[in-house]
């Protein structure tokens, strides 16, 4: 499987701060990748440069074999790009929103036309079109940002948080768009700081932590390799957490301590895994 | 490769055009009402009679008021509406990060406010040619290319302003500092000619001096010569601001 997004020793500072710190990854063709991190890792700037909103410093990001500094046009038509927060223009409809992207990428009116009326249809929002985004929930809104982005056929899709603050039946709305537009053997690079929302969707997770990744592999790889199993235990009035690579040894561990206070013993998830790595929760508090 | 350009400059500005015809009636009211008020106010109200060049007052200060009307205008509506995309909606982010010639979304977000200030100086214009008090005052080519040109300036003036803008209070600040200034003495209600010699200079430096004198003599071919070095000068300072946005929105220093 070849690489479609190929980032090498990437460096992008605001002033005194390093927010992306010497960044090299590779997303391989037709995987949805998650990249997850605390706030303030890194995770928004390193898509902002590789979607050209933002110089970097130094290094080069290729995306299906273009330079986004030698040949912006190029990468660019192959990239839809979903910003954390909805980017739609308030004082046009839907519609015209979608319209306005199709003509960024010099769409001619027929194929617009036909490729709107192809994706209103299979996200429902036909009967939103016409209306102004206002008026539209914040699920609603996402759904049309993705539309937007997905109206000239990107190889590669980056979603930045696409499901923050959204409540949990949109979230699992837009998971089954993700997974759909996957499945269609679109590249997905999706940025979250909802584990689960890596766990459910995500063929690979690269974790990132002050602007470097710390962690790049399968989920369930990444959880043996901190260890499949947790021992969830109270210990001076806060929660510990002990992994080992089988059940047994888990509980060999459990039945040493204390019996007071509850001791759980479970699968390790990749909250876990982020925990251990970053010394971070997920909100970013150690 | 131009007619790809041009169709790229107008992909860019139809979102601004449907955005100017769902607010069309309050875009024309807004358009010219401050044009009205300083004809009524500085045109009627406070002075009449013959002004040096021997023309009545009313027909010297119309083609000022085209030319602070092609600024405001011009200016505002393109730093606002960009203001508005870039810091609030994000949606000027998307076009950043579409195929898209930074030249063709330089001209293409500058349409609106080209079309606002054509609006609001043509409105003003043919008001000034209707009344019996500026018969002195002529429609021509070259007035219509002169307010062309200067509202084309202070559109790119506006761009360069709400790319560098980091909050709305900036904007405020610029237009407090930089803009009214401009709007009451770059010859727009008064000679140029009739200040000292070092407001001349500092005048002479800011482009609505050279908008209001080519719009005035354009105006006035009878009693004026027109000014070709102003004319000069406001094509650089388009240049000029037309290079500022290029490389600001290259630079993305923004």
């Amino acid at each position: 499987m070849d690489d479609i997004i190929i980032i090498t020793d990437l460096v992008k500072s605001f002033g005194d701060k390093v927010a992306v710190d010497h960044l090299d990854l590779r997303v391989r063709r037709g995987e949805l990748f998650g990249f997850l991190g605390p706030n303030g890792a890194g995770k928004t700037t390193t898509v902002r440069c590789v979607a050209t909103l933002t110089n970097f410093d130094s290094g080069t990001i290729i995306v299906d074999g273009y330079d986004i500094r030698r040949s912006p046009i190029e990468a660019k038509n192959r990239m839809g790009v979903i910003q954390q927060q909805v980017s739609l223009d308030k004082d046009l409809t839907i519609r015209e929103n979608m319209i306005s992207h199709a003509m960024y990428h010099m769409m001619g009116k027929r194929e617009r036309e036909a490729k709107i009326a192809e994706l209103t249809e299979f996200f429902g929002l036909e009967e939103y079109l016409d209306k102004p985004v206002d008026s539209l929930s914040g699920g609603w809104k996402k759904r049309a940002a993705i539309v937007c982005a997905m109206l000239h056929d990107p190889k590669v899709l980056f979603l930045d948080e696409p499901t923050s603050g959204l409540d949990i039946n949109a979230r699992r709305l837009l998971w089954d768009v993700v997974r759909s537009l996957h499945s269609k053997g679109t590249t997905v690079f999706l940025t979250t700081h909802y584990i689960e929302e890596a766990e459910a969707l995500c063929d690979r997770v690269g974790i990132i932590d002050r602007g470097r990744i710390i962690a790049l592999d399968e989920p369930k790889r990444l959880c043996e390799n901190v260890g499949s199993v947790a021992v969830e235990y109270m210990e001076g009035g806060r929660t510990n957490y002990r992994y080992f690579g089988t059940r047994d040894d888990a509980q060999a561990f459990a039945s040493t301590l204390p019996t007071e206070g509850e001791i759980r013993i479970r699968r390790t998830n990749l909250e876990d895994v982020f925990v251990e790595l970053t010394g971070k929760t997920v909100g970013g508090q150690k | 490769m131009i007619v790809d350009f041009l169709k790229q400059v107008y992909y860019v500005a139809w979102g601004d055009m449907r955005f100017l015809r769902h607010n069309f009636w309050n875009i024309l009211v807004m358009s010219v009402m401050s044009p009205l008020l300083y004809l009524i106010a500085f045109g009627f109200g406070l002075r009449t009679g013959e002004t040096s060049i021997g023309v009545s007052y009313v027909a010297f200060v119309i083609p000022g008021i085209a030319a602070l009307s092609s600024l405001s205008s011009s200016f505002s509506s393109t730093s606002t509406r960009m203001n508005v995309q870039r810091l609030y909606y994000k949606s000027f982010d998307e076009m950043i990060m579409c195929p898209l010639s930074l030249s063709a979304i330089v001209f293409g977000k500058c349409t609106l406010g080209v079309v606002r200030g054509l609006i609001a100086c043509g409105l003003i214009y043919v008001l000034g040619l209707c009344l019996p008090q500026a018969p002195e005052l002529v429609a021509s080519p070259l007035v219509i290319v002169c307010i062309v040109l200067s509202c084309v300036v202070f559109s790119m003036l506006g761009m360069a302003a709400a790319l560098l803008a980091k909050s709305h209070q900036s904007m405020a600040t610029f237009n407090s500092l930089i803009i009214l200034p401009m709007t009451f003495l770059c010859g727009t209600f008064f000679s140029v000619s009739d200040l000292n010699v070092v407001f001349q200079a500092i005048l002479y430096c800011l482009p609505l001096t050279h908008a209001s004198e080519c719009i005035r003599a354009a105006a006035l071919p009878d009693y004026l010569d027109f000014p070709v070095v102003s004319l000069v000068v406001l094509i650089a300072f388009g240049v000029a601001f037309f290079l500022l946005d290029h490389w600001l929105l290259k630079t993305r220093k923004v």
